[in-house]
């Protein structure tokens, strides 16, 4: 384990740089004003990263698949969604599934 | 509605952030590692690996890489972002509040002023929640020490999953989309945390493409209408 310094260093570095990632783009788009086609395009590029984001983090647990319960759980949600089933109702129906098939024994 | 159902997520964020604190001091950090991370970084998932990165006793400055590539995706969040930050101070503020949850609930919104309601109340929401989950996890221990049992991890993909589908209304993303979300899935299994994201904004080159099939003018190839030469 590194020393408090050190990591109080890390820490700040780790902040500082994903502060930046942040403040770049605002600060881009502040200063230039993009024709509608790229800026439609920007907005599908975050939709693609959340949409990823989403199958990631639903399907698989570090470099492996994520198991039954959770896809099983994002599943139920994503057909809630597609039938326009309220945001909570569809939220809670993941969780739900997800732990009811944990008590049954299905991971 | 649209408070409710931000509250529901930040209670999500809190709970999570119970066992992430909780996770952190149980491997060995020291209490102030998570909150100052939960304040300064605010964002999860980096979070989360560089307490794992340095807890296995990884370098710290690997530690700091593998987070940033993992906040990487907020340099195109921001700039998809419509104006809802504002200028100045609360420009700096607003950038720090930009998290998966706050940008999925503002483009999931109609209008500039709902956009920008839905980011700061999100925003903000996570603000108070994580940290807070992170100090109290790291104080009473492991108390909920696994948060799966409460399907937790299924919330947080079925929550940008809600609100990504309204969108896929508009052709250019139906596309992109499951592209995007193949490319990163088929490749999470070869490259560090943060990079298969990334990689899914190749599936964007799709959206790029003109759309030349629903164009009369430009369906016929030029080339095919010159005729032939003579042999």
């Amino acid at each position: 384990m590194p020393g408090s310094l050190t990591l109080a260093a890390a820490i700040l570095a780790l902040a500082a740089g994903t502060f930046a990632l942040r403040f770049a783009g605002p600060l881009l788009r502040s200063r230039i004003t993009l024709p509608a086609r790229a800026e439609k395009l920007m907005e599908t590029s975050a939709i693609v990263l959340l949409a990823a984001v989403a199958a990631t983090t639903a399907l698989t647990e570090g470099h492996g698949p994520a198991g039954i319960a959770r896809p099983a759980g994002v599943v139920v949600a994503g057909v809630l969604a597609w039938r326009k089933a309220p945001f909570l109702v569809v939220v809670l129906a993941a969780a739900v599934t997800a732990a009811g098939l944990r008590l049954l024994g299905v991971t | 509605m649209l408070l409710r159902d931000i509250a529901l997520v930040c209670l999500a964020v809190g709970v999570t952030s119970l066992s992430y604190g909780a996770i952190a001091v149980a491997s060995g950090l020291p209490l102030w590692v998570p909150a100052a991370l939960s304040v300064l970084v605010l964002a999860g998932a980096s979070e989360f690996l560089f307490v794992g990165l340095i807890a296995a006793g990884g370098s710290p400055i690997a530690a700091v890489l593998a987070g940033l590539v993992v906040n990487a995706r907020h340099l195109p969040f921001g700039l998809a972002l419509p104006d809802v930050l504002g200028r100045g101070r609360r420009r700096l503020l607003g950038s720090h509040l930009m998290n998966d949850e706050s940008v999925v609930f503002a483009l999931a919104q109609d209008g500039i002023a709902r956009q920008r309601a839905a980011y700061w109340a999100c925003g903000l929401g996570v603000l108070l929640c994580w940290p807070l989950g992170a100090v109290a996890g790291g104080l009473v221990g492991t108390v909920i020490d696994d948060t799966d049992l409460f399907g937790l991890d299924a919330m947080f993909p079925a929550i940008l999953l809600a609100l990504v589908l309204p969108a896929l209304r508009d052709r250019d993303k139906r596309l992109a989309v499951p592209v995007g979300a193949a490319i990163a899935l088929a490749t999470t299994p070869f490259l560090p945390a943060g990079v298969p994201v990334l990689l899914a904004l190749a599936g964007v080159a799709l959206a790029a493409v003109p759309h030349r099939t629903n164009d009369p003018d430009k369906t016929n190839d030029p080339e095919k209408e010159r005729p032939c030469p003579a042999p």
